[in-house]
């Protein structure tokens, strides 16, 4: 497979704030790449330096196998859509579109086939002669995208393109997005601070905290075996127990929470009886009322404090009997739990090979 | 009722504006408009005559100087215009936020003081003895010393210079709405330099640039000073024969149809350039 991108060590330092830290990574042609972190975490500036418009402090950065060092973003074959999308207010949408192909000289029947043909893809026919402040939200976006993709680029950029629309038209554009580049197999490298948008869209996610890449994977790995404590908080809900290990093996360990619990977790880092550990558990793992005859649970009692119907996303908020840990349960659509009620005391179970362990970092809370 | 109350308030603010608007420029101006169509006929009383606009076609120096003016007022706004551009986008766009309002302090400060002892300074530069002439001596570059003012050229600087703040300042306020990544997106999108500046950034700031551009222009067509001191007897400003109908020559009625030639010219110039621009007064004035 032909890598389209490939950032060896790069690091960007402003004054004496490091904004990247010496990150490095490899897109494939035509694959959905995704960069998630919290906001002022680094991405911006990481999508600036490969689009050119930011001078990296150190490292490289290779497109189709080119450095791209010293050449200028109008020379890159690279297009970057920008957060707040700037499209140009004094030209119409064909205009916007065409601007780039008028800048490679194309001939005039040919700027405007093409500009017919991106219009359709992205289902904006007859836009053409509209004005920019005329589009709606969702509408304003296509046309970014489209005036980058009619460039037919190496690898599009998108920072936060979805940031400014509001939710319902996010959830729609994030499909449409995730169609429109299987249809025009473009490599697309996309920043976000939303966790769902990267799930949902990628073939592969970087996680990026303070500048640093915490873990490059894809969706369901990011989601199932989280590399560190932060990927883990930052990617999907979680239950957390801090604790002390009893006793351990290679593949699980006992653990001692401070609420004063012993559950049996599977572990994937090395660690010693005495290690203070954190403990992390999804609202799914937890299974309610389960069958008395399935091994391996980690089984206990807590009181119902509330129930937060949201549909197919719908929880139980808990307590455990004797402390009062906050703890947030799946709650599945399947009527099969349609009795239970607020102060009600159920049995909850989780299974070993659930738990997501890791080493307590003393310079972390 | 209510209605009839808002339209006395409306009246109560607006009279003394109307009044000082017919008071200190609508009637001095009918006047004016009055004088330049009569003349004093042999027997010392005043008739009505076109005459004074026919001494303007037929005689050569006026309307020369009249079509000089004007030619030169242009260019002033144009030379003025190409250089205020790059100091506003400067200090706007490439500066550091911080030091902004010092720069623009230090744009500000020789307009605190008068055009006149602003127009000695240039002069204290550029004269025979004067200043750059010293150097230039000094520096063997020269061996006579040379006459740099009274020149057309040298009018010209003395003429930018005075307007350029009054071009700087409101292409500044358009710029600074222009958001950057405007820019930046247009160099991802293969841009160069000029086609940034043609493309975005003048389409952009044309309400700056054409409001500057009028005031400039007005400034400068009924500017005295400057082109008295600085251009001297060679080069001749409308605005000078005006002054030698009323002052000279004691010719009021002249001075009048002069003064209205005046107006229309730049009446007629802003609205050109109003059209091919493609602006409109107000959106200008905001
Ligand atoms: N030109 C600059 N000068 C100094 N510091 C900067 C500059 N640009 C960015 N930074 C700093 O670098 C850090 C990362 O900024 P960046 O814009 O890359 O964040 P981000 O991850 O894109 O955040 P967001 O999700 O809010 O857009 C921030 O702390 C920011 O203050
Ligand atoms: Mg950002």
């Amino acid at each position: 497979m032909q890598i389209d991108l490939a950032v060896k060590d790069i690091s960007k330092t402003f004054d004496d704030f490091m904004a990247v830290d010496n990150v490095s990574f490899e897109v494939a042609d035509g694959s959905f790449f995704s960069i998630l972190g919290p906001s002022g975490c680094g991405k911006t500036t990481l999508l600036r330096m490969i689009a050119g418009l930011t001078e990296p402090t150190a490292g490289t950065i290779e497109i189709r196998g080119k450095s791209m060092l010293g050449i200028p973003p109008n020379k890159r074959p690279v297009n970057l859509i920008f957060q707040h999308l700037a499209l140009f207010p004094m030209m119409n949408v064909g205009e916007n579109i065409a601007f780039g192909l008028k800048r490679r000289g194309d001939s005039k029947a040919v700027i405007n086939e093409k500009v017919a043909t991106i219009l359709e893809r992205v289902d904006l026919i007859g836009f053409g002669d509209k004005k920019v402040d005329q589009l709606s939200g969702g509408q304003k976006q296509r046309v970014a995208i489209a005036r980058c993709l009619v460039l037919e680029p190496a690898v599009l950029l998108l920072d936060e393109p979805l940031g400014a629309l509001d939710l319902k038209l996010r959830e729609q554009m994030k499909v449409e997005l995730k169609k429109l580049q299987a249809k025009v197999g473009t490599t697309f490298v996309y920043i976000t601070h939303d966790q769902s948008e990267a799930l949902v869209m990628s073939d592969h996610v970087a996680v990026m905290n303070q500048g640093v890449f915490e873990q490059i994977d894809t969706p369901q790995n990011l989601y199932n075996s989280p590399d560190t404590p932060f990927v883990a908080q930052f990617v999907g809900d979680n239950n957390t127990w801090s604790g002390r290990i009893r006793q351990c093996d290679q593949k699980t360990a006992e653990i001692e929470t401070t609420d004063g619990r012993v559950f049996r977790t599977q572990i994937r880092q090395q660690l010693q009886p005495g290690d203070e550990v954190d403990l992390f558990l999804r609202p799914e793992a937890m299974l309610i009322q389960p069958d008395a005859g399935l091994a391996n649970l980690n089984r206990f009692e807590v009181i119902v404090k509330d129930l937060l119907f949201d549909g197919a996303n719908s929880r139980l908020l808990a307590h455990p009997l004797d402390a009062d840990t906050e703890l947030l349960i799946a709650l599945p659509q399947t009527h099969q739990y349609d009795y239970i009620q607020k102060n009600d005391k159920i049995e909850i179970g989780w299974d070993e090979q659930s738990g997501i362990c890791f080493l307590r970092k003393e310079n972390q809370d | 009722m209510l209605k009839g109350q808002k339209r006395w308030g409306l009246f109560f603010f607006l009279a003394p504006v109307v009044l000082w608007l017919f008071v200190m420029i609508v009637l001095p101006h009918i006047d004016l408009l009055i004088m330049s169509f009569r003349i004093e006929n042999d027997e010392g009383q005043q008739i009505w005559s076109l005459k004074n606009y026919l001494n303007f076609f037929e005689e050569p120096i006026y309307w020369l100087t009249f079509a000089r003016t004007a030619i030169y007022s242009i260019l002033v706004t144009f030379l003025t215009f190409v250089i205020a551009l790059p100091v506003a986008f400067y200090i706007t766009k490439v500066v550091k936020p911080k030091y902004q309002g010092f720069l623009l302090v230090l744009l500000l400060l020789p307009f605190w003081v008068s055009e006149l002892v602003r127009v000695y300074g240039w002069m204290i530069l550029l004269r025979e003895s004067g200043v750059i002439n010293h150097f230039l001596l000094k520096a063997g570059l020269l061996k006579q010393p040379i006459e740099m003012l009274y020149r057309d050229s040298t009018m010209i600087l003395g003429l930018v210079y005075t307007s350029m703040l009054f071009m700087v300042v409101p292409i500044i306020s358009v710029l600074d709405s222009l958001d950057n990544s405007l820019i930046e997106a247009a160099y991802d999108l293969g841009a160069n330099m000029w086609t940034i500046l043609f493309k975005i950034i003048i389409p952009h700031a044309t309400p700056g640039i054409v409001s500057g551009s009028i005031v400039v222009f007005m400034l400068t067509l009924g500017n005295y000073l400057t082109p008295n001191l600085m251009g001297g007897k060679n080069s001749l400003w409308f605005t000078e024969q005006i002054y030698n109908q009323f002052i000279a020559s004691f010719n009021w009625n002249q001075g009048s149809a002069f003064g209205f030639l005046l107006l229309v010219l730049s009446s007629i110039v802003v609205w050109l350039g109003l059209k091919l621009t493609r602006q409109n007064l107000k959106k200008v004035v905001q």
